[in-house]
């Protein structure tokens, strides 16, 4: 384990599982709740339009995927609050269409690309300084905002119409929320690539939800279950020489199942 | 319950009000004034435009024309005085919350965004769940109550705003007889402490005697502020033979009528 602690780049790592759990927890508790998970899952597929482009043009591919994940975020949460039918079909269009733009640029781009790879499947060992930055910073931002609308949130979520009825501001918490998404799912797309964004998105939350009454400690739970998911996921990885961002969801997956198979069999959980 | 807001001026003045969705209208030219203390109660079959005539009130559906007044303002504004209890199906009864944090939602406006509950939060909160019963399950999740006992949290949470009107949607709905009488009988004591109540079902049987004033809506509202449901009102509601469904109804809200025993 010291020995593990000498690289650089497993002691990113494993920082980069701390980072990346906090929001986790936070922002997909949210998403869960808020029965999100289908927007957040093209969000994060869009964003790789974004990483082709970036490069496309020889631009940190981060900063693409910023600007893609965020605009997509704005269109698909407007899709989601204005048009009455077929948000689903509209949301499912633009997750391939965003896609596709990145694989065509891809193509575009001459030279080896095997990095673009890293986007799908995520590199947590390959993290960088710059990376724990931008982690940070998008820590910040999602504590600062769930903290300030803390109550907000919860009663958006738990009944909108109550909400607007106390005229709350609705649309805007909603498409903020969206936004921390998007800059949520950047973060992920690190460590688990941005195929396997939404399990280690909804997993944690989804376990809280199945044996904790309060949207609080499902967060803290979830903050937790991702910490144990990441790291157990990086180490195990790392021993068996396996893909860390798929270790670390299959990890996530069969605890949710066990979880499921236990909140079965057990009488006293909430229903 | 004496931090109910008063006004002189009615509650809601609607007057040749449409609405209705996309490519249907659901109310043709309604008007209804809802004046301070009354109980009104207002029935009709589902897909009737009860639920649309709720929205428009609340101000969360802009009407296609006519005009509607809340508190003498717009509906947006206006709705600030207003307690609403929304349907059984609005919301996600699995959600992970406690009574107390329910509750305590109708403290939160628009005014208040950055700022935590305070005591006289608290105390309003505490006061309001132990008047409609459900002070000792405050730490309950909502997923842990009977329909019943979730009305009651919902009621107190409306309260909880101050508002000088209650409005309900199908308040009955997915709760049993015992529950409903209790039901009405906390509407009946809210009413009498000076909210007025304004309430939609499209169950005939719970308009009980706590109600002051019926009217019947299918699309077109029939209402004249009074207690009695005539022949005509059931008819054009309905379409459908008056003595088939009088027998449903407590005889006191329904006119003398030939034929019937």
């Amino acid at each position: 384990m010291a020995e593990l602690l000498s690289y650089s780049f497993m002691r990113n790592a494993l920082m980069a599982g701390v980072l990346v759990s906090l929001t986790c927890g936070i922002i997909g508790t949210l998403v869960v709740l808020k029965r999100m998970v289908f927007i957040s899952g093209g969000v994060a597929h869009t964003a790789y339009g974004g990483v082709g482009l970036a490069f496309y043009l020889g631009v940190n591919p981060i900063l693409g995927a910023v600007a893609f994940s965020l605009i997509a975020s704005f269109l698909m949460g407007y899709v989601q609050r204005q048009t009455r039918q077929r948000q689903d079909t509209l949301i499912g269009v633009m997750w391939a269409i965003g896609m596709a733009i990145g694989i065509i640029f891809a193509d575009m781009t001459p030279g080896y690309k095997a990095d673009l790879m890293s986007y799908l499947f995520g590199s947590i060992l390959a993290v960088t300084h710059t990376d724990l930055w931008m982690m940070l910073g998008v820590n910040l931002l999602v504590l600062s905002f769930v903290i300030l609308f803390y109550k907000e949130l919860q009663a958006v979520a738990f009944d909108e119409s109550f909400a607007r009825v106390r005229n709350l501001p609705v649309d805007l918490l909603y498409i903020a929320l969206v936004a921390m998404i998007g800059l949520a799912v950047v973060m992920l797309m690190r460590v688990v690539g941005l195929i396997m964004i939404i399990a280690l998105l909804t997993v944690p939350a989804a376990i809280g939800t199945l044996f904790l009454k309060h949207m609080k400690q499902i967060m803290w739970l979830a903050i937790a279950l991702s910490l144990i998911f990441t790291t157990g996921g990086l180490l195990l990885s790392y021993f068996f020489n396996l893909t860390s961002g798929a270790t670390i969801i299959l990890i996530a997956g069969i605890s949710y199942l066990s979880a499921l198979l236990i909140h079965k069999s057990c009488r006293q959980c909430p229903a | 319950m004496n931090d109910i807001f008063k006004t002189s001026q009615p509650l809601v003045e609607i007057k040749n009000l449409y609405a209705g969705y996309q490519y249907e209208m659901i109310l043709e030219d309604i008007n209804l004034t809802i004046e301070q203390d009354d109980f009104i109660g207002l029935i009709g079959p589902n897909g009737g435009g009860k639920t649309t005539l709720l929205r428009v009130i609340l101000g969360l559906l802009q009407p296609k024309s006519g005009s509607i007044a809340v508190m003498g303002e717009k509906p947006e504004k206006g709705r600030r005085r207003i307690g609403y209890v929304p349907q059984f199906a609005e919301y996600d009864t699995e959600f992970p919350i406690s009574v107390r944090d329910v509750v305590r939602m109708g403290r939160l406006s628009s005014q208040r965004l950055f700022k935590p509950y305070s005591t006289e939060d608290d105390r309003l909160v505490d006061e309001r769940l132990a008047w409609v019963g459900m002070l000792e399950y405050q730490d309950r999740a909502i997923r842990e109550l009977s329909g019943g006992q979730r009305q009651r949290v919902y009621i107190a949470r409306a309260l909880t705003t101050n508002p000088a009107l209650l409005v309900l949607d199908e308040p009955t709905i997915s709760v049993d007889i015992e529950a409903r009488t209790q039901i009405y009988e906390l509407l009946h004591k809210i009413n009498q402490e000076g909210v007025t109540i304004f309430l939609v079902t499209h169950d005939l049987n719970v308009i009980s005697s706590y109600v002051k004033t019926i009217g019947c809506l299918n699309r077109k509202l029939h209402y004249h502020g009074e207690k009695q449901i005539t022949d005509e009102m059931l008819q054009s509601t309905y379409g459908c033979p008056v003595d088939l469904i009088a027998h449903g109804l407590p005889h006191r809200v329904l006119a003398e009528h030939e034929g019937g025993n």
